[in-house]
């Protein structure tokens, strides 16, 4: 009964989103408002129905009603009703439900929210934005149904998965379930699918409003990339957050001490992420200086196009082998859409190409300017050359018949140089005035930070005698971003401090609450390098060791060692053989943790998954694995143990990216405490043009 | 000395002693030893490293939880015990398993496109960048240099007022 509500809510939403997609564009280009009017209706329905039928699957899959397919497929009786729900992301067919409700309820926010304020160019933005939705609900309909049912079919090998009962068909009700992959039952698992969709299908509001501005040949005016600007930073962020919970996730489920593997489903999300940033950069040439305008459309076009990629990847697994592809329906589908919406996207662009003329010219390479035209270059190299690594052994395989393996150290040693160049810009492009700069005085600001860059690297150098080359320039560049955010904050805070006599904290509180965009955008910076942190540590300083014991003996790794002291093995929760190790960790001698590293076996899904025993300070992580034991003696227990040093930054600088966009996007309905000046004559926070001196972020 | 002349003085002096902090300390770390008659659970881990699961979709052999794998690495384990070197066993496992075992693409054949495009693609994103910075230039420097302010409506007192204004806040 419920699951039927869901399908039919499915069908109908279906049907509401062709007829929103039509009416829409038609509705617009003969100008009749009531037809647009009820498109609008239709949107706000359809996110209406699409929730009845997400709610109706995670009603199945909490009420274990193993009647449908995907619930006999996801859930079972062992596991707890919150895993239970998060299987509504944990599976193909639900995830694409899941995905095709989130897209549809960014689009009738929008149409909600923005219905005045871009009246003109919303009939397209709806009809771009329908057209992925309705393509979306489409694949969940024909393609990747969650309410199908089982079918026993006399003669047949297989259960027939279909909605209607086949030709003497008989339904078929298990017992149980298979439940959820072992791997996805993790805390991690509650946060890291919702914000990484987000994230993603956030990115067709951007798209919707460049390629309504496109076809409306509306370019000229900067409303719709103000609100462009906006939309982005929602997805980004968003998308950041889901990479970092990503990462968090690996650290924690798939035992091998890493948080960022270069798998193709990573880099499926860091590739839209990467150029989202860039757009979120180059925007503020359009907007400041009325510039790059064509280069922001064609960021957009790939930011969006990069997403659908990415589902594409995580959805049909082509990469892993190329005859994933056309297994299903999903993948030649997903292509064909791409193809698609990408090369519509460029040729709308190229017919446009003439009426998006740059405002301004350049006056001096000695410019943020410029800073940022080679900020964005480096942004999409690195892009392009994840985009090559991962596609890459489908290509060999294609033309050359052998798999090959494209694996971490292409892509370290490939975009580690250009992450670099990238934070070394962070720390001078702030520093650089719009349309030039003196060189006398860039130095005199560039000047503090650098001598604290080269002192804290020859410190770390002292510290780390064993310290790559690299490493030490790394270390000196990430101070030296810090050092020059820093200066900034200071800088303002004096200045507040001597001309209203303000206290420090006061002046300093003050200071990033009247500039939120330009401190936000700082804050964000100092997330950055937390993070980049991490990957130093985690590229250059890490250390690994493996050995056997028997009870009472140690392994050492550096200042470390491990005391072996038993194993014991009992049954879990979900249906999982546990063996757990007790361990007690010392450094120099003294104890400082009694770690219990195990394995845990999922009898019904035949797989073991390795949690480990972590030892956590803001220095560095020591992460024990259980490798391997005898089940009869406590004699040969094999361990690995990682230290991770400064791995915790990434975490941390998570936390402080996610406030910098907090702060940077607040609200300013409470009114201009101070006067902003901007030259291009529009309401701006934090535009002062000509001595602006951060690039900020949100309005 | 001019306060412009000191700051570089202390810029350059920073940058030389970083130069030279870096050069003292940036050797390589000491090569392994060759391996004893048993080789350990880490010799056999550093060539694994290297080394592709044959079977699991990207997974390193060290890592590996399978048994397959296990077996692999107790292989290793033999074979380095036997004597044979790291490239030894990696060209082993390339013959029985194919070019995917290995974790970082060969640079040389067909394969070697992974490594080339990425530097392409950076050397024509300079040129792309150079060209356009400087088509920005010249389309500033072919105006006439006296022209109209874009932005109407705003008189020049106004306008001298609030750069006055900016330069007072900075």
């Amino acid at each position: 009964m419920i699951p039927d509500i869901g399908l039919i809510a499915l069908i109908i939403a279906f049907g509401l989103s062709v007829y929103a997609t039509l009416l829409s564009v038609n509705g617009g280009m003969s100008k009749r408002l009531e037809w647009v009017a009820s498109a609008r209706n239709a949107i706000v329905a359809l996110f209406s129905l699409l929730t009845i039928s997400v709610l109706s699957v995670v009603y199945s899959l909490n009420a274990l009603d193993f009647s449908q397919a995907y619930v006999a497929d996801v859930s079972s009786r062992a596991m707890s009703p919150f895993l239970r729900i998060t299987a509504l992301w944990g599976g193909q067919q639900g995830s694409v439900l899941f995905w095709a409700w989130l897209m549809a309820g960014f689009v009738a926010v929008v149409v909600i929210r923005k219905w005045d304020a871009d009246r003109e160019l919303m009939p397209y933005v709806m009809f771009v934005a329908m057209l992925t939705t309705t393509f979306f609900v489409g694949v969940v309909v024909f393609i990747t149904n969650p309410f199908t049912k089982m079918w026993l079919v006399p003669g047949a090998q297989d259960l027939v998965i279909a909605i209607f009962p086949p030709l003497n068909g008989q339904q078929y009700i298990p017992a149980d379930g298979s439940g959820l992959n072992p791997l996805l039952r993790h805390f991690g698992m509650i946060g890291h699918p919702p914000t990484t969709y987000l994230g993603f299908t956030g990115f067709v509001i951007p798209f919707s409003f460049a390629i309504a501005a496109l076809m409306k040949n509306d370019t000229s005016s900067d409303q719709w990339i103000r609100t462009v600007r906006r939309w982005t930073l929602v997805a980004w962020i968003f998308l950041s957050i889901g990479l970092i919970l990503g990462g968090r996730w690996a650290y924690d489920v798939l035992g091998w001490g890493g948080f960022w593997g270069w798998d193709p489903v990573e880099n499926a999300m860091l590739m839209p992420w990467l150029t989202g940033t860039a757009f979120l950069h180059s925007v503020m040439m359009t907007e400041k200086r009325g510039m790059l305008k064509k280069w922001n459309i064609l960021l957009i076009i790939l930011t969006y196009s990069l997403s659908l990629f990415g589902t594409f990847i995580t959805r049909t697994g082509v990469i892993g082998s190329v005859h994933a592809f056309s297994k299903t329906a999903l993948g030649p589908a997903f292509l064909i859409f791409i193809s698609i919406t990408f090369l519509g996207a460029m040729v709308l662009l190229m017919m446009r190409w003439n009426s998006l003329k740059a405002e301004h010219e350049l006056e001096s390479l000695f410019s943020r300017e410029a800073a940022f035209v080679l900020q964005n270059m480096l942004f999409l190299a690195i892009t392009i050359a994840v985009l090559w690594g991962t596609v890459f052994p489908l290509i060999t395989e294609l033309f050359t018949e052998t798999k090959i393996t494209v694996g971490p150290p292409y892509f370290k040693k490939v975009t580690g140089p250009m992450f670099l160049a990238l934070i070394t810009l962070m720390g001078i492009t702030p520093m650089l005035a719009w349309r030039k700069q003196t060189l006398n005085k860039l130095l005199s600001r560039l000047a503090v930070p650098l001598a604290g860059a080269s002192i804290t690297a020859i410190a770390w150098a002292l510290l780390n005698p064993k310290s790559p080359a690299i490493s030490l320039f790394s270390i000196a560049m990430v101070a030296f971003v810090t050092l020059s955010i820093l200066a900034e904050f200071w800088r303002g805070a004096r200045i507040r401090m001597s001309t209203r006599g303000e206290n420090p904290f006061t002046a300093f509180i003050k200071l990033v609450i009247n500039n939120r965009r330009r401190f936000g955008g700082y804050i964000i910076h100092l997330g950055v390098v937390m993070i980049a942190l991490g990957f130093i540590g985690d590229a250059f300083y890490k250390q690994e060791t493996q050995g056997t014991l028997s009870a009472g003996k140690s392994l050492t790794i550096g200042e470390y060692s491990l005391r072996f002291d038993g194993l014991e093995g009992y049954m879990g929760s979900d249906g999982r053989e546990i063996v757990e190790a007790s361990t007690v960790l010392f450094k120099d001698g003294q104890q400082v943790k009694v770690l219990k590293p195990r394995r845990d076996y999922f009898v019904v899904q035949q797989q073991p998954v390795s949690i480990a025993g972590v030892y956590s300070t803001a220095g560095e992580d020591v992460y024990v694995l259980l490798v391997g034991w005898e089940s009869i003696s406590n004699q040969n227990t094999t361990f690995k143990i990682y230290v991770n040093p400064l791995i915790n930054w990434v975490w941390i600088g998570g936390f402080v990216l996610a406030l910098g966009v907090l702060i940077g996007t607040w609200s300013q309905a409470r009114g201009r405490s101070e006067a902003t000046y901007s030259l291009k004559n529009q309401p701006d926070e934090g535009a002062v043009v000509g001595t602006a001196t951060a690039p900020g972020i949100g309005d | 000395m001019t306060k412009n002349r000191f700051l570089l003085l202390v810029l350059f002096t920073a940058l030389v002693s970083l130069l030279i902090t870096v050069k003292v300390y940036a050797q390589d770390p000491a090569p392994t030893p060759a391996s004893a008659t048993v080789p350990s659970d880490n010799d056999v881990n550093l060539v694994a490293k290297k080394l592709y699961c044959p079977v699991c979709p990207n997974t390193p052999l060290d890592v590996c939880e399978t048994q397959a794998c296990k077996d692999w690495r107790a292989q290793i384990r033999d074979q380095l015990a036997s004597g044979w070197t790291e490239q030894e066993v990696m060209d082993y496992f390339v013959k029985q398993y194919g070019e995917r075992v290995l974790a970082e693409p060969e640079r040389g054949g067909f394969t070697s496109l992974v490594w080339m495009l990425p530097l392409l693609i950076v050397a024509l994103g300079l040129v792309f960048v150079g060209v356009v910075l400087k088509s920005w230039r010249a389309s500033r420097l072919s105006r006439p240099l006296v022209q109209p302010e874009p932005q109407t409506g705003i008189s020049k007192q106004i306008l001298d007022k609030i750069e006055a204004e900016i330069r007072n806040m900075d």
